[in-house]
């Protein structure tokens, strides 16, 4: 069974704090609920399946639907991170192709901005509680950028990548992120202003960093024929894979990402090959992150991201692949750390030809969303979408 | 010359007792599969690779080369983030010690070294051999 065209995103919500040190958690995934529901036209009455990651307060699903007050047929706690949100829409649709639910509810909500998590420069070590590799990894201090670090630093080893064509990445989010009157960072930076930002750990400079923001979004997937019934411009599912990525044991290889294995099984449950694509969002941690993502999706041949990434070909109206025309991660929004959501959200607005007017894809209709949930230096879970705007 | 940092206490359960009791000896095991005749790491009963339980602790040379690292600038006392790959093919985490920092490159030989930490474990890292 496939599910392809068995379901639609019709609800899509961002919300625009990215502080929120006077909410509760609770709060704001049910302010991320209405936001999503209100944006497809529907209520919460109408919602009768709902999907939250492991980090949502009282067992996920479960307080959250006491929160809110939601009467649920199908009820999803996926936790693999960031791309937790890109999975929760994979099974929403299937749930929906299999008449599991009709309308399926999506929120992330997270404050780690209020929390003051941006100061932890030095992890804890011997952490980890129970976890299999603590005592084999926990103890020596790694950390989310040192090890991303890793993976860039092997590779440059391998491919000759360098810390310009690193900082394109971040060029071209902040091209993007000076349309987004809700971005964190709206500034344009240069090639040259992120090499000079200091090294958090090498070879990552502070902006090669995504920004760590409170906040969340919605998503509202829905049967066909609900979906048509709808004011909204329809977004249809096509395709979707999902993977984890680990250390193999022992067999490390930090030059590629989960998106070699859930990127194949998204394109051809769609029917389609990356050429195709007319927008990408690509799952942007740090800037190496989308460089092996696009890579591992067949962008690019492996280790010519560096080449593929350099001179402005993502920024949209000047390159080959406009990628996060929201400001990604990178310099909008990482609401809870967690990424993934923001990348759907701005897939939809794209395939609707509701992003802001100087970035928008003329006639875009087929658009990818990509999550990398956990590390880059050890386990990861991946997930690719593929959607199409129906004409 | 790298700062040291304080040596955490390792976790230790049933599956794991017998490495932390070798590095007490100086000894850096690692499990081999009779099954499938791979190493692997971390330690775990079950091979990952073949799925058996038919394994065994073997005693590792010590010695291998950096296959990366990460120098963490912004920690209070700067460190090195290492993955090394010992002789016998498998790839650990570690923290690369006793050396500049500046001077730490991709495929330079380390050797194992046991630190003891306040509660009397020693715990493996590796520095420049
Ligand atoms: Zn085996």
């Amino acid at each position: 069974m496939s599910i392809r065209g068995k379901a639609y995103i019709a609800g899509a919500w961002e919300h625009p704090t990215r502080k929120a040190p006077d909410k509760s958690l609770a709060q704001l995934h049910a302010e991320m609920a209405k936001g999503a529901l209100d944006d497809a036209g529907l209520s919460f009455d109408d919602v009768d399946g709902y999907l939250c990651a492991g980090d949502a307060p009282g067992m996920g699903s479960i307080g959250m639907a006491e929160y809110m007050g939601l009467n649920l047929r199908y009820i999803d706690n996926t936790e693999t991170g960031g791309s937790s949100y890109v999975v929760h829409v994979g099974h929403a649709a299937a749930a929906i192709a299999a008449g599991k639910c009709d309308v399926a509810l999506i929120t992330l909500a997270g404050k780690p901005r209020s929390a003051g998590i941006a100061r932890n420069r030095n992890p804890a070590r011997g952490g980890g509680g129970e976890t299999p590799e603590a005592s084999f990894e926990g103890i020596y201090g790694p950390s989310t950028a040192n090890m991303y670090g890793m993976a860039a630093m092997r590779h440059m080893h391998e491919f000759g990548t360098t810390s310009e064509q690193l900082a394109w990445i971040k060029v071209a989010a902040s091209h993007h992120a000076q349309h987004n009157e809700h971005a964190l960072l709206p500034n344009v930076v240069t090639v040259e202003e992120v090499l000079e930002s200091p090294i958090i750990s090498d070879p990552l400079h502070r902006l090669d960093c995504c920004v760590i923001t409170d906040g969340g979004g919605g998503l509202v997937v829905v049967r066909p024929e609900i979906a048509k019934q709808l004011e909204r411009p329809p977004v249809k599912i096509l395709g979707h894979g999902e993977a984890p990525k680990h250390l193999n044991g022992g067999r490390v290889d930090l030059t590629y990402s989960g998106a070699v294995y859930s990127g194949p099984i998204a394109f051809e449950e769609a029917g389609v090959k990356p050429s195709d694509m007319d927008y990408a969002s690509i799952y942007d941690s740090f800037t190496i992150t989308v460089l092996e993502t696009l890579e591992d999706l067949g962008f690019c041949e492996k280790g010519q991201g560096g080449r593929f990434v350099a001179d402005g070909n993502l920024i949209s109206g000047q390159g080959s692949l406009p990628f996060n025309t929201d400001g990604g991660g990178l310099c909008n929004n990482h609401p809870a750390n967690r990424g993934g959501m923001t990348k759907v959200i701005e897939a939809v607005r794209q395939l609707r030809g509701q992003a802001h007017p100087a970035v928008q894809v003329p006639n875009c209709r087929l658009a990818l969303a990509h999550g990398t949930g956990g590390s880059l230096g050890t386990r990861m879970g991946s997930s690719t979408l593929i959607m199409e705007a129906e004409a | 010359m790298s700062e040291t940092p304080k040596v955490p206490t390792p976790r230790v359960n049933p599956e794991t007792k017998p490495f932390w009791d070798a590095t007490q000896e100086g000894k850096f095991l690692i499990k081999h599969c009779n099954a499938c005749s791979e190493h692997y790491w971390y330690p775990r009963t079950m091979c990952p690779l073949c799925h058996s339980t038919d394994t065994t602790w073997r005693q590792s040379s010590g010695r291998g080369k950096i296959y990366s690292y990460s120098v963490m600038r912004r920690a209070p006392v700067p460190y090195a983030m290492a993955f090394v790959t010992l002789e016998e093919g498998i790839t650990v985490m570690t923290n690369i010690v006793d050396c500049d920092l500046d001077s730490i490159a991709i495929d330079q030989p380390v050797r194992v070294i046991f630190r003891q930490s306040e509660d009397g474990a020693a715990v493996p890292y590796f520095t420049p051999a």
